[in-house]
């Protein structure tokens, strides 16, 4: 097995270095068939893994394979630790990410056109965008396979470094350029935190690795130290606080949240990589696999929960008023991953990582297929351009209505039984906030209808794209591109209503995630069997409310348009909307005081500390006394020989002086 | 007061009254006489103070070849001295109050209080035996031999460096050159040439 | 007797005189050779007189070794009295200030 577990890791990266390094000399088809190759092969030793596990042939794998160092201790190494819940993360991370390389076969297909002619940087680009998706692939594989922190960490950052390139892929825009510089710093202020969790974990344990420090957590679960201020907090409490941090970064949750929505400046197919399989799964990954932690502290659950809550409505809030196709998604991604934050806050990290993977799969879909939108739409995002897209782009249509169902959680869908089973769990739920939580999560429902349908309304439903030289040129794309939407689609609609059963309220988890027994909602809820979850979850509230966000945007986009003028007109007028635009003001914020405050330090670093002490005072002044200090000096050196003996003189009758008193 | 005491003031008084000369006159020719002036009865100073050799050295080195050379360059350079002279009453004062001061600390540190004869009492005086050359050149040749040898060179290195500086060639001068005469050639002075005979 | 003290007055009198010489013809640079070796001989005194009244001959060699140092000294600053005179037509101090910083 650990042949085959080196093999998937392996494989996106040396397809990533061929199609990087060798790319002008393969071209474009070589570089996607070796990228596309190296992952395919991954999702198909992954699959394999996985029905291993399923078939019960293979048991928890836990190795090092190469010790890097060992400092006072601690073993900094490579090594692999696949449990079902790595087996699951595999599986979702190079399936999705396998598709999103076909599709990007066909997304990419003309990306000279975005690049100006000649440009160095627009040279090999198609097989550059290859080489880094590869690479993303690699790196989230490495964050999941990882059994220590260190490596976690290189994946944690080797995710940051290549969503960095990716977001401003396209550098020729200035947009882009902000928009992943903007990803960058975010994340840094997460990871900031992430380290600092992992540097306290190191400090107590004195080792790396997960299975040690899980270990020795339960000693340590009551051990105080004193923080800045000399207040005394609970050492796990700050542990996973700290590493919470760096998930909220990673994991885009308020008030870390602000680079996701920009990061839809990258090509359509990382941000649908991004938001559905690797980067933002990895903090809901960290956390769940960090279970044995956060289950010691109460207050780091109520953290992430309120956390979670607060991204998971406020944020979808936001994507109502949203005009940009791949905005709406990105909000609504946001929202979801808060969903998934709540789940982890009241300890049913099954239905957290339940949703993370139904989501992975509808997610991509949505990404994917406003992707293929927006090929059709010739790189027209604004959704108030389009309508009736359905009667051109029949597969992009039918695939988004099963992705938007799935995301508002038809019954049946994945999305219904992750959802629900997300909300019930809060429900079942006594620690601090979940009362919140619980408001939070059942009326993001509602949002969550209203702002999936009222983009698929506009965007496949009404009158045909504004631009009449839009329409004529609309049509279905390539089957590059609706082909992964189709693999998509499938298990969008039916993997929930399959697994739910062994990996929510089964023992499916029981190894890879530890749960307190006073913290176990889940088996709080009483599953008995996902015909009954079905049927009890259809005339629940959250259906109900799904249904009337649904309706809601029914009426409001399609039947009497000039309705949701009014109401915006009626929102405009209590500032509510503006509000909702301005984003809660996050990024002014952000801008106002962190970019204005360092530019200011900056300034006054700049201004006095650069300027006026170190050159006016120590360069230049320090030029400035040397030289008028021998400007003084030179005249004493008058040349007249006399002057010499005469200071001799004086001195010796000085020293005589001295000697004489002495 | 003693002979001995008396001869001492005595060269004393001319020694001081030289100094005195040698820093005050005009023509420096008669600096470099007084100069001699004082080198002699320093020179009879250190006869009292059974320094045989070095006071006839005193005048034979420098009464002798430096004074003279003194002299020499003084003669030789045509000096301008009315210029040299300039100032002469003008730092008269801060000169002689910064020699009075010096003097004064040193009388402080060598005066009678500290090296009367109380506390250094006088030697015996040396028995009529007693050669001070032999004395210093048995010292001068077996613990001082290196810096003997270094104080030559030091000559050595005098002389070379005042050739050195001093040595210049006058095109308008008319000077033989021996070693270029020992080493002429037949070729050199001797020409045979091959010529038809005359009628 | 002749004390100790007695010489070295005397040579204490010969260097402040050799140093207000040097005070007095500042511009002169023969003179102010003259007072140096005039100074030299003040110091040749003191050495003298210790080592006549402590009985230690090194004081003796000490002078010999100065007045060789002194021969040359005396030689040298000549030679060099006697080139600067040839390129500048003066030994005035004054003129001589291409050291002035």
């Amino acid at each position: 097995m650990e042949k085959i577990y080196l093999l998937i890791v392996l494989a996106p990266l040396i397809g990533a270095i061929i199609a990087g390094f060798l790319g002008s000399k393969i071209g474009r088809a070589g570089a996607h068939w070796v990228t596309s190759g190296g992952v395919g092969l991954s999702a198909l030793l992954s699959i394999y893994v996985l029905l291993q596990f399923i078939n019960g042939s293979t048991g928890i794998y836990n190795d090092s394979l190469y010790i890097w160092m060992v400092s006072d201790g601690i073993r900094m190494e490579v090594g692999f630790l696949v449990d079902q819940l790595t087996a699951m993360m595999m599986v979702v991370v190079t399936f999705v990410s396998f598709c999103v390389h076909i599709y990007t076969i066909g997304y990419m297909a003309h990306d000279e056109e975005n690049w100006p002619k000649g440009s160095l940087a627009g040279t090999n680009s198609y097989q550059r965008f290859f080489s880094y998706i590869s690479l993303f692939t690699f790196s989230m594989l490495m964050l999941v396979m990882s059994n220590n922190f260190l490596q976690l960490f290189f994946g944690w950052e080797a995710v940051g470094l290549v969503s960095y390139l990716l977001i401003g892929f396209w550098s020729v825009r200035e947009t882009a350029i902000f928009a992943n510089l903007k990803a960058f710093l975010v994340n840094r202020v997460g990871d900031f935190g992430f380290i600092l969790g992992i540097a306290a974990v190191a400090m107590y344990t004195n080792s790396l690795d997960y299975a040690e420090v899980f270990k020795l957590a339960p000693g340590l679960a009551d051990t105080q130290i004193s923080l800045i201020g000399g207040t005394e907090w609970s050492l796990m409490t700050v542990i996973c606080i700290c590493l919470f941090i760096g998930a909220m970064g990673k994991s885009a949750q308020v008030p870390l949240h602000v680079w996701l929505p920009d990061s839809m400046e990258g090509p359509t197919p990382i941000s649908a990589l991004i938001h559905a399989a690797t980067m933002v799964t990895a903090g809901i990954f960290m956390v769940a696999r960090m279970s044995p932690l956060y289950e010691l502290s109460e207050t780091a659950l109520t953290f992430v929960l309120v956390i979670g809550a607060t991204t998971a409505l406020f944020t979808g809030l936001i994507g109502v008023v949203q005009n940009d196709i791949k905005r709406v998604v990105a909000y609504s991604t946001l929202s979801q991953l808060g969903y998934m934050m709540v789940a982890l806050g009241v300890s049913a990290y099954a239905a957290g990582v339940f949703h993370l993977m139904t989501h992975a799969f509808f997610k991509a879909l949505l990404f994917l297929a406003a992707g293929s939108v927006i090929i059709g739409m010739h790189h027209d995002q604004d959704i108030r351009n389009m309508g009736g897209i359905r009667k051109y782009m029949r597969i992009t249509w039918i695939t988004s209505l099963v992705g938007s169902l799935a995301l508002i959680g038809l019954p049946g869908s994945s999305g219904f039984f992750s959802k629900d089973a997300i909300i019930e769990a809060v429900h079942h739920s006594s620690i601090a906030g979940s009362g919140y939580a619980y408001f939070a999560v059942v009326s993001g429902v509602f949002i969550t209808a209203l702002y999936s349908f009222r983009m698929y309304f506009l965007v496949f439903h009404g009158k045909g794209p504004r631009d009449e030289h839009a329409k004529a040129h609309l049509h279905e794309s390539p089957k590059v591109v609706t082909i992964p939407l189709i693999l998509l689609a499938i298990p969008s609609l039916f993997i929930g209503m399959f697994t739910v059963g062994d990996m929510v309220f089964g023992e499916w988890f029981k190894d890879a995630i530890f749960v307190l027994p006073e913290h176990d909602t889940l088996s709080a809820i009483g599953f008995h069997g996902t015909w009954a979850f079905f049927t009890h979850g259809i005339f629940g509230l959250p259906t109900l409310l799904a249904a009337s966000g649904v309706a809601v945007a029914f009426v409001f986009y399609i039947k009497k348009p000039e309705l949701a003028e009014s109401w915006k007109k009626r929102f405009e007028s209590v500032g509510i909307y503006q509000i909702l635009d301005k984003k809660y003001g996050f990024d002014e914020t952000y801008q106002a005081l962190f970019a204005g405050g360092s530019r200011g330090i900056g300034k006054l670093l700049w201004n006095v500390g650069d300027k006026g002490l170190i050159d006016g005072l120590i360069i230049n002044g320090s030029a400035r006394s040397v030289d008028r200090f021998a400007g003084w000096v030179r005249n004493i050196q008058t040349g007249y020989l006399f002057h010499y003996a005469i200071a001799m003189i004086l001195g010796l009758l000085v020293l005589l002086t001295w000697f004489v008193i002495a | 007061m003693t002979f001995e005491k008396f001869v001492f003031y005595v060269f004393a008084a001319i020694l001081v009254f030289a100094a005195t000369m040698v820093i005050t006159r005009r023509n420096p020719v008669h600096s470099a006489l007084f100069l001699v002036l004082a080198f002699f009865s320093s020179a009879g100073i250190w006869l009292l103070a059974e320094a045989e050799f070095l006071a006839i050295v005193l005048i034979l080195v420098y009464v002798g070849a430096v004074m003279v050379l003194f002299l020499f360059v003084v003669m030789m350079l045509d000096i301008d001295l009315a210029t040299l002279k300039a100032g002469f009453i003008k730092h008269m004062p801060v000169g002689v109050l910064v020699a009075l001061v010096m003097a004064i600390e040193m009388f402080m540190v060598v005066g009678p209080a500290n090296f009367g004869l109380e506390k250094v009492p006088a030697p015996a005086a040396q028995g009529a035996g007693y050669n001070n050359t032999e004395e210093l050149g048995s010292v001068l040749y077996t613990v001082y031999m290196y810096p003997f040898e270094i104080a030559a060179v030091i000559l050595l290195v005098g002389i070379i460096a005042a050739i050195g500086l001093t040595m210049r060639k006058r095109p308008e001068t008319k000077f033989q050159d021996p070693s270029v005469q020992v080493r002429v050639k037949k070729a050199d002075r001797l020409r045979v040439i091959k010529m038809d005979a005359e009628d | 007797m002749i004390a100790l003290s007695d010489y070295l007055i005397l040579g204490a009198i010969l260097f402040s005189l050799s140093v207000t010489g040097i005070f007095l013809n500042r511009k002169n640079v023969i003179i102010l050779l003259m007072c140096v070796e005039l100074m030299l001989l003040a110091v040749n005194m003191n050495f003298v007189a210790f080592s006549h009244f402590y009985g230690d001959t090194v004081g003796q060699v000490f002078v010999f070794f100065i007045l060789t140092v002194a021969a040359a000294e005396a030689a040298i600053g000549l030679a060099i009295l006697v080139v600067l005179f040839r390129n500048r037509r003066t030994i005035n101090v004054e003129d001589l200030d291409t050291l002035k910083g």
